[in-house]
């Protein structure tokens, strides 16, 4: 089941309802045969993008091409394009079989054929020997391939799926997203994804477009998001971090009376925001050399079963009145040895690993 | 005897979440109570007692003179072939006009699906014996409808609409609209909307969505509407015995006539139970497709 991926251009799509501005001048280009996620929180306008380029909703202005071809005027049922809806939509008054057939059915493909490509798809899905089965019958994990047979079995050039697996419990979930990515990889088309998960996002994306307030916010690899957030929102979107307000004055960074040493510091002075991440402290036995150090009391230590969490409370007079939260990882030697709650630590954090946003 | 002791005494409490158990069964069956009294009452005894009535022939004898009557009579047979044409016809009417009605009904936000609802709520509320009587008036050939049109010009002659099976159409129509309307709505809002959006991905014009989608996931509540439009129709009584003005005559009417002309109880209760029969034969078939039907639609 190989076809030629189609490339998306996205320019200056807005959409508006009333006052509010469900996506704002978006513009992106999605690579042919690529994996892009759109992430953001729920109203964030990701959704209203993904129905833009389904053609379910018309934009106010704005431009969509597959390859070449405009197509922000094409009707949906005309634009030959899969999707994967967030409840699947699977038609409960068909059976397996029917569903996965009902767009070769449409597009006219003989009997024959139609068996041929419908067992092909749920072959795909590893579903094969199911097409009898009524929609009801099927558990949420199979809904799912099935409502992916259905999407890829006319081999369109361009797949969406809009949150597919939030119906699912984490552990099918965590598989599917893995399965998901290879079924990509194997079948060469262009995938645009939809989820506010950002670990999903991470997870199974070639790029990932960070939206928000209905506007591009970033877009890049999952690394590159997460090793250099453009902004606090996405800094706090994506992973988990702890956000300090800190000053810059004269590309000198100050946390409370404290300096702090960052990898790229800012042009400008005034109020930034250190982003540490969590699992890039560490406990401090030495004297600190090249890296920054924190100290204060451990107010809370949570035991999450991989890692233990730990929530300090910054010395008020070196740093201010901030709270930093630890990751250690479990099952190091270091998660016997961790101080109690009240007790004073010191952490490090090094100086590659700390940034500025705005 | 010392096994079974400690058995017993091994499920703590048992007995009495038992009779726990029971306690909640016995309350809830309390609350049918009443109802299941009216029922009897009012229902089972009075149709059983003109189920007698109609083995009473005109010498207080038991006979099956009634019946034979019934079978054997041109009259009847044309009141009954009236009646399911009548009824029929209505039903037809019914799901022409409320079928698209209730499907642009259920596309709209919630907000104007409840505007249109109370439109169709109020007229369902107001008498049926003043809503027939408006149409009479609005009817007859002096009515409003026929002057305004021969003013206008739309047809040069008062048409007769009254007194024959048009007026008892347009009447019975209009009344039983509601009856379609309410099942089928309640059951087209319960198709996701997310369904038309597939097939439209999966490349199906509007049109097609709409047949291979929408309309089999309609049928549940299409047929659940049309039934009770049916069988309503079949025992109807005041607006055709207005609106038809005599001519157009169905069962219930040759049951009041019966009644009050003849006073023969007997042949009354004989019509009675041949109509009850046959709308149970009829319900019991359409049962049997319906319940088809919903195989598909459980989800």
């Amino acid at each position: 089941m190989k076809s030629d991926a189609l490339n998306i251009s996205i320019k200056d799509v807005t959409k508006k309802y009333g006052d509010f501005f469900a996506l704002k001048d978006v513009s992106l280009e999605v690579k042919s045969g690529e994996f892009l996620t759109l992430l953001g929180p729920s109203g964030s306008g990701k959704t209203t993008l993904l129905m833009v380029l389904a053609g379910f909703t018309r934009p106010d202005y704005g431009s969509v091409k597959f390859g070449i071809e405009e197509v922000v005027l094409k009707p949906p049922h005309l634009r030959d394009i899969g999707m994967v809806f967030q409840n699947y939509a699977l038609f409960p008054h068909m059976n397996v079989e029917q569903n996965v057939g009902y767009p070769q059915k449409l597009r006219g493909v003989s009997k024959e054929k139609i068996k041929e490509t419908v067992n092909d798809a749920l072959e795909t899905v590893k579903l094969d020997g199911l097409g009898r089965r009524g929609v009801a019958e099927l558990s949420g994990g199979q809904r799912q391939r099935v409502a992916l047979a259905r999407a890829i079995v006319f081999q369109p050039k361009i797949l969406l799926m809009d949150e597919p697996l939030s119906a699912l419990d984490k552990k099918l979930r965590e598989e599917m997203q893995i399965e998901l990515r290879q079924l990509h990889d194997s079948l060469n088309m262009t995938t645009v994804y939809v989820t506010h998960d950002q670990k999903e996002a991470l997870t199974m994306s070639d790029r990932v477009a960070v939206i928000n307030e209905g506007g591009l916010m970033q877009l890049d690899t999952p690394s590159a998001i997460y090793k250099k957030p453009n902004n606090a929102f996405i800094a706090d979107f994506i992973g988990e971090s702890s956000l300090l307000s800190v000053k810059v004055s004269k590309k000198n960074v100050y946390l409370g009376n404290t300096k702090i040493f960052v990898e790229h510091s800012v042009e400008e002075d005034g109020e930034f925001l250190l982003v540490v991440r969590p699992e890039k402290l560490f406990l401090m036995q030495d004297n600190p050399t090249d890296c920054n150090t924190f100290s204060g009391i451990i107010v809370e230590s949570i035991y999450q079963g991989e890692s233990q969490l730990l929530i300090i409370k910054l010395d008020p007079e070196s740093y201010g009145d901030q709270m930093l939260r630890m990751r250690v990882p479990n099952g190091t030697a270091s998660l016997q040895e961790l101080p109690s709650i009240g007790s004073k630590v010191t952490v490090g954090l090094k100086k590659f690993d700390s940034f500025l946003v705005e | 005897m010392d096994s079974t002791l400690e058995i017993t005494q091994k499920r703590i409490n048992k007995t009495k979440l038992d009779q726990l158990d029971r306690k909640e069964r016995y309350t809830l069956f309390g609350l049918t109570v009443p109802y299941l009294a009216l029922v009897f009452g009012l229902i089972i005894i009075p149709i059983g007692w003109l189920f007698y009535m109609s083995f009473i022939g005109r010498d207080e004898t038991l006979s099956l003179e009634n019946y034979r009557r019934i079978w054997e009579s041109k009259a009847y047979f044309r009141i009954f072939k009236t009646t399911f044409q009548i009824s029929l016809l209505t039903t037809l009417f019914c799901v022409l006009l409320g079928y698209p009605l209730t499907y642009f009904m259920s596309q709209l936000s919630n907000r104007w699906a409840n505007i249109c609802m109370i439109g169709v709520l109020i007229p369902f509320w107001t008498s049926l014996l003043v809503r027939t009587y408006a149409w009479l008036v609005l009817l007859q050939k002096k009515g409003l409808i026929n002057t305004l049109a021969v003013d206008w010009g739309l047809w040069s002659e008062p048409i007769k609409f009254v007194h024959n099976t048009s007026g008892t159409l347009i009447g019975m129509v209009h009344i039983m609209l509601p009856f379609l309307i309410l099942p089928l709505y309640a059951n087209m809002r319960t198709i996701d909307r997310d369904f038309l959006k597939a097939a439209a991905n999966l490349g199906a014009t509007p049109t097609r969505a709409f047949w291979t989608v929408f309309f089999p996931l309609s049928l549940p509540g299409l047929f659940a509407g049309l039934l009770i439009v049916f069988v309503l129709c079949l025992g109807f009584y005041v607006t055709p015995a207005l609106l038809g003005g005599g001519k157009v005559i169905m069962a219930a009417m040759k049951i009041s006539d019966n009644i009050e002309l003849y006073y023969s109880w007997g042949a009354a209760s004989a019509l009675g139970v041949v109509l009850l029969g046959v709308t149970m034969i009829i319900l019991f078939i359409a049962s049997k497709l319906v319940s088809i039907d919903q195989l598909g639609n459980r989800s």
